[in-house]
């Protein structure tokens, strides 16, 4: 491999991944070896290894989600040793590199676990819960017409950051499945506080906070108890403050909206 | 009214019901510890019986007592219905390997089971005192109140009754270490100025109030038996 560090030892491991059929059929952990693993290469990149050694043996692939590849999409979703994304803190799985393990290491590998994300296949789950949570009210409408001046309204430098940090949230999922709850609440925080900082959002304020959170409790995720495993797990860092942004939200809406239904 | 059901019904407004209840009963929880400190007093009793009497009598008490009965109950309630929405949350399949230890404390993972705690105590402390008090004959004290202090005197004699309390105030210490900042948190009132002084207060708090209900029955049972 061009660029890579001769002094890298190839490792062995064992893998017990999830292997689930489809939505309806129970799954189970099965066991497998894989050999000569770079310790350069992206977790992801040693489950392409077992995939084709598996195919070369005529067996079915491991399904597991991944797009990008560079730690931005959120679709890489793996529970791996017991935690979200594995055990590095701030990465995606596709950034988790095999040299944080070791030759010889066993590493289970399972799916995230919430009943609002039933699982597709093997390690692969339906996460459209949280495309349906955005829909109700995760948008700002705009309406058309000239582009506005880029300086037509003014926002604090402080209050741009902190929306920008909210708006890093990539949708992955790793808060739901690192909470004991399977709570979404960090995640409809972030997209809630991400537009209730900025005056672009203030239009639909009220609604959009309703809305979310009436979906997010209909899809059937769990209430928040605080033990911050969700922001402990976040790939990108969303503070457990965006909780309380929603929490405030959400009591203001509810006591001074106009919406009695 | 609908708005308002399903407010209270929302994950968000459960919560904030088991928060507001829980800042409550802590609340509760000074005016009952410094009260019984009058136990230590060592006046054979004579005060904590004539503020035994007082309590037991005065309206605006006896409202206050239906007030925390309520607080008692929402939260005990809510607690239910939280943890049985939140155990469907997660699902029947379990994680085979879970490190969630890695990441976050016990005490907060394990707020039902401290309560639990919590509440069967509750249970024979209110038998105890509170039944036997206002529906048991008890002897009179010289002040010609009910002697609640020889009830409390002849209770923390008894070993297995002195170690059910001391175990319930260590379940409570972690109950409210994790709950009494949580609870703000969930009200929304976070701040970075704020939440570290909150914290602190939170683990004084704890640490304090129930240091001085569990020396109780250790003061009668090493010093008055």
């Amino acid at each position: 491999m061009a660029g890579s560090n001769p002094n890298a030892k190839p490792m062995n491991l064992t893998l017990r991944v999830w292997r689930q059929k489809n939505r309806t059929t129970a799954g189970k952990i099965v066991d497998y070896q894989v050999r000569d693993i770079s310790p350069e290469m992206s977790f992801l990149e040693m489950l392409d290894v077992l995939n084709e050694d598996l195919l070369r043996k005529g067996e079915e692939p491991v399904a597991f989600d991944h797009d990008c590849r560079e730690g931005i999409c959120g679709s890489c979703n793996l529970f791996i040793n017991g935690r979200a994304h594995g055990p590095e803190a701030g990465t995606t799985t596709c950034q988790l590199h095999m040299r944080k393990f070791s030759d010889g290491d066993t590493i289970t590998i399972e799916p995230w676990r919430s009943t609002a994300f039933p699982i597709n296949k093997d390690l692969s789950v339906d996460r459209s819960a949280f495309d349906r949570i955005i829909q109700a009210g995760g948008y700002v409408s705009v309406n058309t017409g000239g582009a506005p001046d880029g300086n037509e309204i003014p926002i604090p430098k402080e209050i741009a950051d902190r929306a920008f940090e909210a708006a890093t949230c990539i949708a992955c999922g790793a808060c739901v499945a690192s909470c004991k709850n399977s709570s979404a609440m960090l995640f409809v925080s972030a997209k809630v506080s991400q537009l209730a900082l900025l005056p672009q959002g203030h239009v639909e304020r009220k609604t959009r906070v309703e809305n979310m959170v009436a979906q997010m409790d209909k899809e059937g995720f769990g209430a928040c108890s605080n033990i911050g495993s969700c922001a402990a797990e976040c790939p990108v860092g969303i503070s457990l403050e965006n909780i309380a942004i929603l929490n405030r939200e959400f009591l203001s809406a509810k006591a001074t909206s106009n919406n009695l239904a | 009214m609908s708005w308002i059901n399903k407010t209270v019904t929302s994950s968000i407004g459960r919560k904030v019901i088991m928060s507001v209840t829980g800042l409550f009963l802590c609340s509760f929880l000074v005016v009952h510890l410094i009260g019984n400190l009058q136990l230590f007093k060592g006046d054979g009793g004579l005060a904590f019986n004539t503020y035994s009497h007082f309590m037991s009598t005065n309206p605006l008490i006896r409202v206050a007592e239906i007030i925390l009965v309520a607080g008692f109950g929402f939260h005990i309630y809510e607690s239910f219905v939280l943890t049985r929405r939140n155990q469907a949350a997660r699902g029947n399949q379990k994680y085979v390997v879970d490190n969630i230890g890695q990441n976050s404390d016990w005490k907060s993972r394990n707020m039902g089971l401290l309560g639990s705690i919590i509440l069967v105590f509750l249970i024979v402390h209110l038998y105890n005192f509170y039944y036997r008090f206002h529906y048991e004959p008890l002897p009179f004290d010289s002040q010609n109140n009910k002697n609640l202090y020889g009830v409390v005197m002849t209770s923390f004699q008894t070993w297995w009754y002195v170690l059910l309390y001391v175990l319930a105030q260590v379940a409570l210490c972690y109950h409210l270490l994790h709950g009494f900042a949580s609870g703000f948190q969930t009200l929304g009132l976070n701040h970075r100025k704020y939440t570290p002084v909150i914290k602190i207060v939170g683990y004084a708090f704890s640490i304090i109030v129930c240091a001085g209900f569990a020396a109780m029955p250790l003061y009668f049972f090493i010093f008055k038996s």
